[in-house]
């Protein structure tokens, strides 16, 4: 087990990469992320504006710095929603009567019907878009995963030894919940967690581009590339940057979910 | 049943010399030479770990990436070594010349592929039968032949459908539909129950007596080897330590690690009492170096720490500084 | 067999339901009073009844559902409440252009994912089969709207090889089509292959390690042909499941590729829809999305039962 976990520290490095741009951009930016300078209209790379500026005059690198901050504030709340809600069905989906379980199980297929994109579309058309209902939305469509793997990783847990052991002397549901169920799946929730976040940062970016997700003039990657977007013939690279960003994010928490699955349980997750 | 008889001179169909198998790093089967003939049954006998299964692989051109083989292995009609063959050529000889039998029949079939088919397949792949539905009949008649209920039926069947025992007689079909010159069978019978094991030996020990194919009859059962082998040779370490008749083996062991076999099987157990080898046996590759055994041996001393030279002894011969016979 | 199909089938009705009853409440009844958000907040009491009555919406919801439902299979969708058109022939128009894309996106995804993925999982010790392993993974992390960008950026602005968007119907003009269909297709099908060059890498890599390929092998074939007539029947059990997920995030993903290359598939009319706030339009386009997500689920299942003849006897 010498061998290094390449994907644990690739994925560790980008992402961390990214929360360290959120946190720098709270207490350090070139320039002031949403200031538009129409003296200063699209101009290239520069000593004053290391990527340049944007269509507004916004400075890039101070754009993709606060954009850091939407696409792990995104993140956290879609994938704490899914995770909160998520885990618990799946843990009494797997220790409470077979029609919950069955129940369960349904309706996470139905839900699955319903992609996270479409979801969040369906709520932006209802609530009117915003953050808050685009983060919702993503949420609830990871939900099921969370759900299913909590279920799954509940039944093995249960049908080990040691719960039967605990079972047999007397110990309550709730406490082999908390003290052998929830510890042993922990770590098959974080690599999902890891997944799910990399869905939940596209899932923003995409609507951003769309117009349903982060309002202006709130910095997002997404709706930076839209906006390059009707550049693209005159200056492309402006959309390489933010398309450039989104992709290492999501290649990150991909690589650390990765990483994280080798070295929690090989044997857990291999055989879905 | 018709058995050839043994005493006669037979063609030798399998000559296998200075076999080495190993990774990069560890040497796993180190020096195996022996003859196969015509007809001929022997036994290869040996604890888990002891390189029999590898020994086999390797003949077979078979062995696990990162696994390889040097040395010699001749079969007779085959122009050339199957030891750096391509695999072009070892596929001319696998399924035709030479076959092999598992000891995992649950997974050794297509399960998707109606069982009918898998075995008229390598009859087709070796031109045996013109056509596929030539094949399809001939098929069925192994199945028969391997005495499965229904054979006609049981050919449109898939694996899932059959028993392990079922599975393995379609196996044996397999193996033998193209009459081999040479079968290697690892340990086909362990893996079933005990009612059905002795079916299933009965079934190689004709399919080979009829197409008079040499068995190599890989084993950890003792008493198997003695009502089934004419010759034996025991494994332990990667190295053959001892090697010879049957009778003249498993009466007169001459290597502590055979007499040890032996005590531990209720071959030997006279008086009732199971006895065992003191030990384990140590990982893959990581065996002492000088007798593979010296570390497992009663009567191991400071000579052992050498590796001690073939002793030819009536048919065979052992290894071993501190033979069993001479003090026992 | 037909047990299971017969289980399957009635799962996939009840699926289709209970989707429609959730979307209809979802986007009928959250939103409130379509009449009122036609007339706006001055007009009177009996206008509004009048356009409620119009509408159709003065009906109890249970009629209105009833009444939308069974309009679905006939392709009728109701009339718009913004612009009163009958928003069924939309529908069909668009979902023809937007199945283009995702077909034509698949068969990209195919063509790059079977025989990398093979490649990847034949050679997984060898430099070539890491190197495969990495692209993909970074194919991964680029979503098609991105793919789309730089490929507009690099064939369209630089190049100047193929349209950077647009759409012709086929039977216009064939050639036209198809240059223009190029970019979006691939934009949708390379990200998609990188995925599912994966699942085929590993697919195929389980098969290897299976001892019915040793058999295979036993029995004369050499390494390849015993993977291609013994393996790959069983990798493909995996890939199908994967191949009919990735079916629905093709649809969803040309969705917002159609944004990207200016094409009048389903995507646009649903995100028009929504910004007119044309909330019947958007709740018809919503269903036939679900709906296409169901169906497609549905055929894997029948074709994981033909693939694998160990489900077929499954009760």
């Amino acid at each position: 087990m010498s061998r290094v976990n390449v994907s644990l520290v690739v994925g560790g490095v980008l992402v961390g990469l990214v929360v360290a741009s959120a946190l720098l951009s709270f207490v350090w930016t070139p320039y002031d992320a949403v200031q538009v300078d129409p003296a200063t209209r699209i101009a290239p790379p520069s000593a004053a504006h290391w990527l340049g500026t944007d269509t507004f005059g916004r400075d890039v690198v101070s754009m993709l710095l606060v954009g850091a901050r939407t696409t792990l504030f995104v993140g956290v709340v879609a994938v704490g929603v899914a995770a909160v809600a998520g885990t618990p069905i799946g843990v009494l989906a797997a220790m409470g009567p077979q029609w919950l379980g069955e129940l369960v199980m349904r309706t996470n297929d139905l839900v699955l019907a319903f992609p996270a994109l479409l979801l969040a579309v369906m709520f932006g058309a209802v609530f009117g878009p915003s953050t808050l209902t685009a983060m919702v939305a993503i949420g609830i469509a990871t939900i099921p995963s969370f759900a299913r793997l909590a279920r799954s990783g509940t039944m093995q847990v249960l049908a080990t030894e040691y719960v039967l052991a605990a079972r047999a002397a007397g110990r309550t549901r709730t406490a082999i919940a908390t003290r052998h169920v929830l510890p042993n799946i922990a770590g098959l929730l974080l690599v999902q967690a890891s997944v799910s976040f990399a869905i939940a940062v596209l899932a923003e970016a995409a609507l951003s581009f769309l117009g349903f997700g982060t309002r202006p003039p709130t910095p997002s990657w997404g709706r930076m590339l839209q906006e390059a977007q009707q550049l693209i013939y005159s200056t492309p690279e402006l959309a390489l940057w933010p398309g450039l960003a989104i992709a290492l994010a999501v290649l990150g928490f991909n690589l650390l979910g990765d990483g994280l699955r080798d070295r929690f349980d090989p044997r857990l997750v291999d055989h879905r | 049943m018709t058995l050839v008889d043994p005493v006669t001179a037979r063609d030798e169909v399998l000559r296998v010399d200075g076999l080495h198998v190993g990774t990069q790093n560890l040497r796993l089967v180190s020096d195996v030479s022996f003859t196969l003939s015509a007809g001929e049954r022997v036994g290869l006998i040996g604890e888990s770990g002891s390189g029999k299964s590898l020994t086999a692989a390797a003949i077979m051109g078979l062995l696990p990436e990162g696994v390889h083989a040097s040395g010699s292995v001749r079969l007779a009609g085959v122009g050339h070594d199957l030891v750096g063959a391509s695999v072009r050529q070892l596929a001319a000889v696998h399924g035709a010349a030479m076959t092999m039998v598992f000891q995992e029949p649950m997974t050794a079939l297509n399960p998707a592929m109606r069982v009918g088919d898998q075995v008229a397949e390598v009859m087709l792949l070796h031109g045996a039968r013109p056509d596929r539905r030539a094949a399809r009949a001939a098929g069925v008649e192994l199945l028969a032949q391997v005495r499965l209920p229904d054979p006609g039926q049981l050919a449109r069947a898939y694996p899932h459908q059959l028993s392990g025992g079922q599975r393995q007689r379609v196996m044996i079909a397999i193996a033998l539909a193209n009459g081999p010159s040479v079968l290697l069978a690892d340990e086909p019978t362990t893996a079933l129950d005990v009612t059905v094991q002795a079916q299933v030996l009965e079934l190689i020990l004709t399919g080979v007596a009829e197409r008079g194919s040499a068995l190599l009859f890989i084993t950890h059962d003792l008493a198997v080897v003695a009502t089934v082998c004419e010759r034996v040779m025991v494994m332990y370490g990667g190295r053959v330590v001892e090697a010879g008749p049957v009778h003249e083996v498993f009466t007169r062991p001459q290597h502590p690690y055979t007499r040890g076999l032996l005590d531990a099987s209720d071959l030997a157990s006279a008086d009732g009492r199971l006895r065992t080898i003191p030990g384990t046996v140590p990982a893959a590759g990581r065996f002492p170096a000088g007798c593979v055994f010296r570390n497992r041996c009663p009567s191991a001393s400071d000579e052992c720490d050498e590796r001690p030279r073939w002793m030819e002894r009536a048919g065979g011969g052992y290894a071993c500084w501190h033979p069993v016979g001479a003090h026992a | 067999m037909v047990l299971h199909l017969l289980r399957r089938t009635t799962v996939f009705v009840v699926s289709l339901v209970v989707a429609s009853v959730a979307v209809f409440a979802f986007m009928t009844v959250l939103p409130g009073d379509p009449a009122r958000v036609a007339l706006g907040v001055n007009a009177t009491e009996e206008a509004v009844a009048a356009t409620r009555a119009e509408f159709g919406t003065d009906r109890p919801l249970v009629v209105q559902y009833a009444d939308w439902v069974s309009g679905l299979p006939r392709g009728e969708f109701g009339r718009s409440y913004v612009t009163d058109a009958d928003i069924g022939p939309q529908i069909v128009d668009r979902l023809l252009v937007t199945t283009w894309l995702v077909l034509s996106g698949m068969v990209v995804a195919l063509i790059v994912a079977l025989p990398l993925g093979i490649a990847a999982a034949v050679r997984h010790r060898t430099p070539s089969g890491a190197l495969i392993s990495g692209l993909s993974q970074v194919g991964v992390a680029v979503p098609s709207f991105i793919a789309g960008i730089l490929l507009v950026t690099v064939f369209a602005v630089r190049l100047g090889w193929l349209p950077s968007g647009g759409w012709t119907p086929p039977a216009q003009d064939p050639v036209q089509f198809l240059r223009q269909l190029a970019l979006p297709a691939l934009a949708l099908g390379l990200v998609q292959g990188a995925v599912l060059t994966r699942y085929v890498r590993s697919a195929v890599l389980d098969v290897l390690r299976e001892d019915f390929l040793r058999t295979a092998r036993a029995k004369g074939l050499t390494p390849t042909r015993a993977l291609v007539r013994h393996g790959l029947r069983n990798a493909a059990i995996p890939v199908v499941t994967v191949l009919g997920l990735q079916l629905a995030t093709l649809l969803i993903g040309a969705v917002v590729v159609e944004r990207v290359f200016v094409i009048p598939g389903l995507g646009s009319l649903l995100l028009d829809g929504v910004a007119n706030r044309d909330l019947l339009l958007v709740q018809g386009v919503v269903i036939v999305l679900v709906l296409a997500v169901l169906v497609v689920n549905f055929l894997v299942d029948v074709a994981y039962t033909v693939l694998d003849p160990r489900l077929r006897r499954a009760g």
